[in-house]
């Protein structure tokens, strides 16, 4: 019998950051059209292993189009996605989640009449539950929350509950790259506070890839390593977390109006 | 009694001290006189005049006032009374939570299952103990195996409806996929009945994925307009393809069911004369009420075990969000496919069931109304609940079979009464009060899976409170 080597929670970030280190997700020139409406309209970007990237943006601008385009669907029309590598843009959604790649999509989308623990369940099927039990423990120490809750309807939980549902069933596929579409939507400063310090400690302690969606550019750009803004299915922007922050433009569209 | 009604309703005074609202007798009385006068105006074209033709054909119309009067008032009565007692506090509702339940709880219910089938097991042979070979037919016939069919039918379409949650209006045509099949490789080849059981499945299995592929992508009232005309496609082919199928005509002697090989016959060589026994047509009954009895335990044992497997969780998570499942890397795709197939699949067993026990089958036992009735058993047994759809099939079957009997209203209303006219109307008026009283089905609740931990979370409160 081999040894299986463990695939410990702390994982360190592949040789190769320093140098010039060849990103882990790459896209170039991707465009995502919706009919005729062309949504993207020709995507630069890279996420380098074990950092956090943040791509802001007003609402309606592509965020969550580029998203899923990561995920295959919708497919993109030009264009490529390379993760590790590996070109994924034509490979089909569930072989993209394979790749150790997770999602968390907007507006949540927890299953809503099955328990939390069920739940959980559903984001480990996909590596046909190897080590369950030992992903639910971290699941429950990320959030504790949940553990009171196991027995309780997704549906039921609060907002804030749902978005850690969420974010604990993408992880408990243990992905190497995280994409999380807007996880503080709707939710009360506090909460966003809670969560985002999730997300830091996951990249710190564990480095954990982040891809964040976010309207709330303030705390997501304070988060990130680096930052996107997109406008209109283009990139505008692009820096690290700091830069942007205090870029005029940004802090005039993204700070200071409102968002 | 209009004096009556002013006055308080006793009760309301005793209960006062909780935060109910008052009854309020005028209000009651405005909204049961609105309910009585639109019962008046609906029932005015159907009620108020008998239309019928007299022997030169012209129309007869003869006022029939009081029956619409009757109507009016019943409603308004009944309006009245219920507004009265629904204003009385109830006990506080519980909240709609997820309880954990106790051991013991839990192992009467698993008992009561086996129970159940001890009970059917037993029923045949009770029946033809306590009536006779001959009082027992109906029973074992037209209770026990035609509750069963739908039991089983319920059960298959459970699987696509209830679990995966994709909306299937033609399930009827599964159903004539696995008649005809046995039907056709009985009378052209010859082959046996436990041949042409897994074949049949097969080949329904078959046309589900087919219908499933071109519906992948749709969803909810689309998916339901495609798969009823799928099941009017298959209908209209069995009708036009006179060649294979001999049309409205039908397949007739269909070789009839037999023990493993051994017919039902008297004489020679018969299942009764290899048992010893004397030989009698409820023989075959009884068989047939088993082998429908282990097909549809196959039916539910089979759902379940799938529920608690990747596949079965994938099809229920599918139900609640397509979105997230394709996020969380589920192969939306083979989900649904897996779920249309196996739904058809025992859709096929049971009717190459249907074919052998009818020994006929024609395309008028699959219109539309057999997947209406398959799908409301399904919806009012509560959608994934293979508890409630077995009571639901037993209550709308098993009704209608009641009907029949029902010989004495003729006796009320006269010769030319049939009480089986008014299964539909029975149907609807049901529906209506299951969707006031139980709208999410009759076991509405989805019981989740057992596993490790929640165990673990019984014992220690069992624990707690002294039981262990
Ligand atoms: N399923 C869809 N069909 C057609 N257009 C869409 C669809 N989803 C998004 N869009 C359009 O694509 C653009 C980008 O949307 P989205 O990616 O959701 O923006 P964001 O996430 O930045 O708010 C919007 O103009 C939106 O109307
Ligand atoms: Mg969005």
């Amino acid at each position: 019998m081999t040894t299986i080597i463990e695939a410990a929670p702390g994982r360190k970030a592949a040789p190769g950051r320093d140098g010039a280190p060849t990103p882990m997700l790459s896209i170039r020139g991707l465009q995502t059209f919706y009919g005729k409406i062309c949504a993207l309209k020709g995507i630069d970007m890279d996420v380098n292993e074990g950092e956090i990237v943040t791509l802001i943006g007003a609402n309606g601008a592509g965020k969550s189009t580029l998203m899923m385009t990561i995920f295959g669907s919708p497919r993109a029309r030009e264009g490529s996605i390379t993760y590790e590598g590996r070109d994924i843009t034509r490979l089909p959604t569930h072989e993209i989640a394979r790749l150790e790649i997770a999602q968390s999509p907007e507006g949540r989308r927890i299953f809503p009449r099955m328990t939390v623990y069920e739940n959980l369940q559903m984001g480990a099927a996909i590596n046909g539950f190897a080590h369950f039990d030992r992903d639910l423990e971290r699941a429950f120490t990320i959030f504790p929350r949940l553990k009171e809750r196991a027995q309780q309807r997704g549906g039921t939980l609060s907002g804030g509950e749902q978005q850690m549902l969420a974010i604990a069933r993408a992880l408990m596929s243990r992905p190497r790259l995280l994409l999380l579409d807007e996880p503080s939507l709707g939710l009360a400063p506090l909460i966003v506070k809670q969560i985002f310090d999730v997300i830091r400690d996951l990249n710190k302690t564990e480095g954990l890839t982040v891809f964040l969606v976010e309207q709330n550019a303030f705390h997501a750009l304070k988060l990130a390593d680096r930052g996107y803004v997109m406008v209109n299915g283009l990139i505008t922007l692009s820096g690290t977390g700091k830069e942007l922050l205090s870029r005029p433009e940004v802090r005039a569209a993204y700070l200071e109006g409102g968002h | 009694m209009l004096m009556d009604t002013k006055t308080p309703v006793p009760g309301a005074a005793s209960t006062a001290a909780r935060p109910a609202p008052p009854f309020d007798a005028v209000a009651a009385l405005k909204s049961a006189a609105f309910s009585g006068a639109v019962t008046l105006g609906l029932g005015f074209p159907l009620l108020a005049y008998d239309t019928h033709p007299d022997i030169s054909n012209a129309l007869v119309v003869l006022p029939r006032w009081s029956w619409a009067i009757w109507a009016a008032v019943i409603v308004f009565a009944g309006r009245f009374i219920g507004l009265m007692v629904g204003a009385r506090p109830r006990a506080a509702k519980r909240p709609q939570q997820l309880r954990v339940p106790s051991r013991s709880e839990g192992f009467v219910k698993a008992n009561l299952a086996w129970f159940a089938v001890a009970a059917l097991v037993a029923f045949p042979l009770v029946m033809v103990g306590a009536l006779g070979a001959n009082g027992s037919l109906k029973w074992i016939n037209n209770y026990g195996i035609q509750i069963l069919i739908y039991v089983m039918l319920g059960w298959g379409l459970n699987i696509v409806v209830g679990l995966a949650g994709l909306l299937d209006l033609g399930y009827v045509a599964f159903y004539a996929v696995g008649a005809y099949s046995y039907a056709l490789l009985s009378t052209t080849y010859g082959l046996s009945f436990w041949i042409c059981l897994p074949l049949a499945g097969i080949l329904a299995a078959f046309w589900g994925m087919i219908l499933g592929f071109p519906v992948l992508r749709l969803r909810g009232d689309y998916l339901a307009i495609v798969t009823l005309a799928f099941g009017e496609i298959i209908r209209i082919v069995l009708i036009n393809w006179t060649d294979l199928t001999n049309g409205y005509a039908g397949i007739s002697a269909i070789p009839r069911a037999t023990f493993f090989g051994v017919p039902f016959k008297d004489g020679e060589g018969g299942f009764a004369d290899l048992f010893g026994i004397e030989y009698n047509p409820i023989q075959r009954t009884i068989f047939l009420f088993y082998v429908i009895l282990a097909l549809a335990l196959l039916t539910n044992a089979v759902t379940l075990r799938l529920r608690r497997l990747p596949v079965g969780r994938a099809w229920e998570a599918l139900r609640e969000d397509e979105i997230a499942c394709r996020s969380l890397g589920i192969n939306t795709v083979n989900t649904k496919l897996t779920a249309f197939a196996l739904g058809a699949m025992f859709g096929g067993f049971a009717g190459s069931f249907f074919a052998v026990r009818q020994a006929f089958v024609s395309p008028e036992s699959f219109t539309f109304i057999e997947s209406a009735t398959i799908l409301a058993i399904v919806v009012l047994g509560g959608m994934g609940s293979q508890i409630g759809v077995a009571l639901a099939a037993t209550v709308l079957i098993g009704g209608t079979e009641l009907l029949r009997e029902l010989d004495f209203l003729k006796r009320i209303f006269g010769d030319g009464f049939d009480p089986v006219q008014y299964r539909m109307l029975i149907f609807g008026g049901g529906m209506v009060l299951m969707m006031i009283w139980r709208p999410r089905g009759i076991i509405a609740t989805r019981s989740p899976s057992i596993f490790l931990k929640e165990r673990k979370a019984i014992s220690g409160d069992m624990v707690k409170e002294g039981h262990g």
